[in-house]
């Protein structure tokens, strides 16, 4: 399996996680059915039977859209540096060496360039399986840099959202990774070129509230959570119980902050149906059964 | 204004009170009480000194949060008495936890945009405690367009325990106007300097905070979580605050120290709000001395000198380990 060019780990190492067991069934999150795992991945992690999107690997998710052998990974060696020193109950260099042994991944985020559908695209997808999807500033440098080579490469950008949030560990460097990718975004915006954000289950926090909503399109799979404060930190301010559906997808297409929803197995066909709209600053598009 | 008097605060006040009795004392029995006036008047500053000296995080964010520090309009209309203040977002809103207005200083126009908590509980109230709505933060860029347009540079104080988490605020798109104001802050053509007067909470100050040149004030602090929020999530135990606090080095010194503000302006002795025109009159200076320095650059200058500015911010590791 050599479809990543620059891959670092073997995928099947990353593959492991995501709270799925190694085992041959494994229980659904939303309807709790037992499915037969190999099925389950091969639908994308998507239940057959109640059409819950559970969480997906970055990787697996680069897979999904980025055509087959034109994958380039980008920084894959960048990993964090423990700058405050921060220790809670824990110290935080030992959290990034196990989540990096769970994850199989150096950070939260992999990145890179290929061919969606022959579409020039930089891809940044997140690792939720790490630390939550935290945004530290690894995160907030690969997006950067993602953006940045975009705009030299006359490429798409597309950012899958999969995150809690800023990375408490490193403090208010977390906190400037919202300023950072947003003036990145800022160039891509006078370079002509589009910006596709998607939004998976959970986007929230500093994630939400910097690149995630600043799409040219926003797209969000079914039932995603997609906030900027979290439903217990709600609760707990006004004291009462949140509303049904509050927060999740169809809840921010109803209010006007997301484009539309797209089903994972049709966001491929999504995407590339926009570039085609969205592409005149673009490089140009090779053909996809080239590729 | 002794609301909320803090721990460490309480032995300087007593000594302030002995000082003002012992004053008032020599006065009335025409005694000469003068050498031990001296006496404790050179008590109480070595006192002072060392108490704020040695202050923890978590004592410096109390002082950041103290009642009686002063807020956003407390600045205002001390560095710019003719300030006019402007309303609304245009599309649903005012926000009134955040103000938005000109004023006049040293002869040039100046948009001034602050988060203010509010002073007595109806006020509070209004203002929501320092806790903006997205329409707040909209109005705020609507009004930087507007100082933009006529060339005008733009100041902004932050003080904020957060964006407010609340039904309306994430109905309304919190998130997005946050992002939206990140963004957009980083193409404005004319000067902008944002200074942390108080609390910095996170994203929600930020979202005025992408500043050419930005300052905190002495006792202010700026994190990306509140003590409190971090200790819940981290330590599963929120009376962890100190650890918190101390973990996440949010001080002006910190922050400073780590290249995330460009620098440290100082307080009056025992902090703003022991003497807000002072602490107000020291703060017009370092924003009159940073306006002249920005002033010299293009548009274009400015908004690459800002975005280069933010784009070295995180330290990470290249090699493979």
């Amino acid at each position: 399996m050599s479809w990543f060019t620059k891959k670092k780990i073997p995928l099947g190492k990353s593959e492991r996680r995501g709270g799925v067991p190694e085992g041959l069934f494994l229980k659904c999150e939303g309807c709790g059915e037992m499915v037969y795992a190999a099925e389950f991945e091969a639908n994308w992690r998507v239940c057959k039977k109640c059409g819950k999107h559970h969480t997906m690997p970055a990787r697996r998710r680069i897979m999904l859209l980025i055509d087959e052998g034109s994958f380039e990974e980008a920084d894959a060696d960048m990993q964090a540096v423990d700058v405050l020193k921060f220790k809670d109950t824990k110290r935080y260099r030992d959290r990034i060496k196990s989540a990096q042994k769970e994850s199989g991944e150096m950070d939260a985020i992999v990145c890179g360039n290929g061919n969606l559908d022959g579409y020039p695209v930089e891809i940044a997808a997140f690792e939720f399986g790490f630390m939550g999807g935290s945004m530290g500033a690894v995160v907030g440098e690969k997006i950067t840099r993602t953006i940045e080579r975009a705009v030299n490469n006359r490429a798409a950008v597309i950012i899958v959202s999969c995150s809690g949030g800023a990375r408490m560990q490193e403090g208010a460097f977390s906190l400037m990774q919202m300023a950072k990718t947003s003036a990145a975004l800022a160039e891509l915006e006078e370079a002509g070129l589009p910006y596709l954000s998607v939004l998976a289950h959970p986007t929230a926090g500093g994630v939400t509230a910097s690149f995630a909503m600043l799409g040219d399109v926003i797209i969000a799979e079914p039932d995603a959570l997609i906030c900027f404060a979290g439903p217990r930190v709600i609760e707990q301010t006004i004291r009462q119980k949140l509303p049904e559906g509050f927060q999740k997808s169809e809840f921010l297409v109803e209010h006007g902050f997301v484009d539309i929803i797209v089903k994972r197995d049709e966001l491929k066909a999504s995407i590339a149906s926009l570039l085609r709209h969205m592409g005149t600053k673009m490089a140009r598009r090779v053909s996809p059964a080239n590729a | 204004m002794n609301a909320g008097i803090l721990d460490f605060e309480r032995k300087i006040l007593e000594l302030e009170t002995k000082l003002d009795e012992l004053r008032s004392l020599s006065k009335l029995q025409d005694t000469d009480f003068s050498s031990e006036i001296r006496k404790m008047h050179k008590k109480l500053n070595t006192l002072k000194r060392d108490t704020f000296s040695k202050l923890n995080r978590w004592q410096r964010t109390q002082l950041a949060r103290h009642p009686a520090r002063p807020y956003a309009l407390d600045y205002i209309r001390e560095i710019v008495p003719d300030f006019i203040e402007l309303h609304g977002d245009r599309a649903f809103g005012d926000g009134p936890s955040i103000v938005a207005g000109f004023g006049t200083m040293d002869e040039r126009s100046v948009m001034f945009i602050g988060i203010h908590k509010g002073r007595d509980v109806k006020e509070k109230m209004y203002r929501n405690f320092g806790m903006p709505h997205p329409e707040g933060y909209r109005k705020a860029l609507r009004c930087m367009r507007l100082a933009e347009k006529f060339g005008h540079p733009i100041i902004t104080l932050l003080d904020t325990p957060g964006a407010y988490p609340g039904i309306g605020a994430e109905e309304r798109g919190q998130a997005e106007a946050i992002a939206h104001n990140l963004k957009d802050m980083a193409s404005i053509t004319v000067p902008i300097i944002s200074v942390v007067t108080g609390e910095g909470g996170s994203g929600g100050a930020l979202a005025l905070g992408v500043g050419n040149r930005v300052l905190m004030l002495e006792n202010s602090v700026y994190s990306v979580i509140s003590p409190e929020g971090c200790a819940a999530i981290l330590w599963k135990d929120q009376t962890k605050v100190e650890e918190a606090a101390e973990a996440m080095a949010l001080t002006s010194r910190d922050m400073h120290a780590n290249g995330l503000v460009d620098e440290v302006v100082r307080e009056p002795v025992g902090g703003a709000h022991r003497d807000p025109v002072l602490a107000a009159h020291i703060l017009r200076r370092a924003l009159r001395r940073n306006l002249v320095e920005l002033e010299r650059l293009s548009k274009g200058e400015l908004v690459k000198q800002r975005r280069a500015k933010f784009r070295k911010m995180g330290t990470f590791m290249e090699q493979p380990a």
